[in-house]
């Protein structure tokens, strides 16, 4: 194919740079897999993957400052550049590159397909990453399927236990159907706008046409994202896939996938359907309340420490959903925010966890959790350290995450939201708390010796590092990340719906 | 003659889809799903479709449902047992199923006047279709390209035996 016949620009190239980098890493890594002897150890494929991910995140860096990019669509109108897709590329190959780096020294030795793990975790990246910059339905629902099948596949990497299996049956099954309400949404849009481009679906449901299938449409795509974010009432798939799925793969897929899901939610309710404001608001409240409610009380419950996070991610994203009862689009923001926030604790906690209970969970309990802040001083301590964050208490990511979101829906005038929030919040305390105290107490003399005695290997402690640094920075000196999701959320909306107020203006920084 | 040879198709999908539900052995359970892709072919030619007609002919009808078959056949895949459904499937489940289906229906029935939904002005033919394909849905085409190659890879990854993982027969 001929490039001038195309009338492609080669800036139409490096508007998907990150993607093409991504992609020709995975490629690499794949055919260097099938090259190697058997029996070969494939440690180093993962150092690859880790390189062409870090390479990545520069190169979506670079795009607006090295390569000057002016921030338009590319690709006849499918993908664009701007400050919102930037924000979104770093964090999700940053979560990506820990996620690596944590299965570098986490996966067992053998019998793993380690070349085909390490492949599928960068070109689900290249599907996460291209959702969030896509601004055509079409492009959208592609990048969907490729970041969702990565993680369908992932979530069964443990396929000689039964657990695993159920995991990845039960995450296909419903994650496949939840993917075809959106593709019904998709399709109902098309037939009352007559195109697939965000913007264009915009500017026509803004006339009122259609209005009826125009709201179907939207219901539609909301079943498919909140399930993918796994908020309340299209969450019951999350405690099994994450009990069932190897702790290194939930680290992964409990932050980036979710990320993604979260952009194009923004996307579709901002991007796509502003002037549905009024209508979408209320329905996005009741998600959130029944997330945190329905995620804080059943994980009181629980025993396994894995079932128990996967709850408490339910939580999250109530709290986070709360910001989009925010006043115009002040709620993109505090969302952005939210996300950046929650997705480092989580990759950390969840690497924290695969070290503790080992790849095969081999002590998935609480209790069994016991004594850990002496057996080894350091990943107790971290865990602490991102349980605080995960409970919200200052000087960590999560406690400006939930203020973020809660004043923007203070602003929004949602106080009742705001009030049920903070409930939570205090409810939540409680699960958290009782897991720092199982870590914290004395270990019994005849206690199950954790696999984490073996030493904490380099890469490993690499991510932990990473994860560690990011919480600290979102929580201490939140103000360069809070300018950088302003300035997205300012590109995302149309310009005549802007609104001055953000919920960073009030914060000190 | 439209309508009826609506109403026919129609009838035929619906029948096929249904028996596909019902039907206890995978076989016969394939074979219907080849009934109701044929009669969406014939409704998507009495829409003016002929390219997604003829796609869904030789793509669906022809090749995925040979592919399925023959996987059938291969797993030797017997009668599937069946339960009655939990207490939830009956007391929500099929409610909630007629509430969506009631909505979607009343939605549509009360849209008035859709005009075209079409890619560009006319694409009748194959070589404009594909102008479109190759030229403003550039990026998605290639893009799936990855998307297959991810299944392939999930396909080997779960499917072949890991280097290290002992074979059953002891070699």
């Amino acid at each position: 194919m001929n490039i001038d016949l195309l009338h492609l620009m080669p800036t139409d190239i490096f508007r998907i740079l990150p993607e093409i980098v991504l992609t020709i890493t995975g490629v690499l890594v794949m055919l260097i897999d099938a090259a190697l002897p058997p029996r070969a150890d494939r440690r180093n494929l993962g150092w690859l993957a880790a390189i062409g991910t870090a390479f990545a995140l520069l190169s979506s860096q670079a795009q607006l400052v090295l390569l000057q990019l002016p921030e338009r669509t590319g690709f006849y109108g499918t993908v664009e550049t701007s400050s919102f897709s930037i924000f979104f590329h770093v964090l999700i190959c940053g979560i990506v590159l820990v996620a690596l780096l944590v299965a570098l020294d986490t996966l067992p030795e053998n019998g793993h397909h380690k070349g085909e793990y390490f492949a599928l975790i960068v070109f689900g990246a290249v599907g996460m990453c291209l959702l969030t910059s896509a601004v055509e339905l079409l492009v959208v629902f592609i990048a969907l399927e490729i970041s969702s099948i990565s993680t369908y596949i992932l979530a069964g990497y443990r396929k000689d236990t039964g657990r695993g299996v159920e995991a990845a049956i039960k995450y296909f099954l419903l994650g496949s159907f939840a993917t075809g309400f959106f593709l019904y949404g998709v399709a109902m849009a098309f037939g009352a706008t007559g195109t697939t481009v965000i913007s264009e679906i915009a500017a026509r449901v803004h006339t009122g046409e259609n209005q009826g299938l125009l709201v179907l449409s939207l219901g539609l795509m909301l079943v498919g994202i909140l399930f993918k974010v796994s908020a309340a009432p299209f969450h019951v798939w999350t405690p099994d896939v994450y009990e069932g799925a190897p702790s290194p793969v939930v680290a992964l897929m409990s932050t980036a996938p979710k990320a993604a899901a979260f952009a194009l939610l923004i996307r579709v309710v901002y991007g796509a359907f502003p002037s549905m404001q009024p209508l979408w608001t209320p329905l996005l409240w009741i998600v959130a309340v029944l997330s945190m409610t329905v995620g804080n009380l059943a994980a009181l419950r629980q025993q396994n420490v894995k079932r128990m996070l996967a709850y408490s991610s339910i939580a999250h994203a109530g709290y986070l959903l709360a910001a989009f009862a925010g006043v115009g689009n002040t709620g993109i923001t505090a969302a952005c925010f939210y996300i950046a926030a929650y997705a480092s604790m989580n990759v950390g906690i969840f690497a924290v966890v695969t070290l503790i209970s080992g790849y095969n969970d081999e002590l998935p309990l609480i209790k069994d959790f016991r004594g850990v802040l002496y057996r080894t001083p350091v990943l107790g301590g971290v865990l602490i350290f991102f349980l605080i964050s995960l409970i919200g208490i200052p000087f960590t990511g999560g406690f400006f995450g939930k203020f973020f979101s809660f004043s923007t829906a203070m602003g929004g005038g949602a106080i009742w939201l705001v009030l049920i929030g903070l409930l939570n919040s205090g409810l939540a305390a409680a699960y958290y708390l009782r897991l720092v105290v199982s870590v914290a107490q004395k270990p019994e003399v005849d206690a199950p010796l954790a696999p984490a005695r073996q030493p904490i290997g380099v890469a490993v402690a690499a991510a932990l590092m990473l994860a560690v640094a990011a919480t600290l920075v979102l929580g201490i000196a939140p103000g360069e990340v809070l300018k950088n999701a302003t300035q997205g959320a300012y590109e995302l909306m149309p310009h005549s719906m802007h609104q001055v107020n953000s919920p960073g203006s009030s914060v000190p920084q | 003659m439209h309508l009826i040879l609506f109403i026919l198709f129609a009838g035929l999908c619906l029948a096929g889809a249904l028996n596909l539900l019902l039907q206890k052995h995978p076989i016969n359970s394939a074979l219907s799903l080849i009934v109701v892709m044929t009669s969406l072919a014939v409704l998507y030619l009495m829409l003016g479709a002929e390219f997604l007609a003829a796609a869904q002919v030789i793509v669906y009808a022809g090749a995925i449902m040979v592919l399925f078959t023959f996987v059938v056949m291969l797993l030797n895949a017997g009668k599937e047992d069946r339960t009655l459904g939990s207490f939830a499937s009956w007391s929500v489940g099929f409610p909630a199923v007629a509430v969506i289906l009631a909505v979607v229906a009343s939605i549509i029935l009360k849209t008035q006047g859709l005009g075209d939904a079409a890619l560009g002005d006319k694409v009748t033919s194959t070589e404009q279709l594909s102008a479109v394909l190759f030229k403003e849905l550039v990026l998605p085409f290639e893009v799936t390209s990855v998307l297959v190659l991810i299944a392939i890879l999930g396909a080997v990854a779960l499917a072949r035996r890991g280097d290290g993982e002992v074979r059953k027969d002891g070699k």
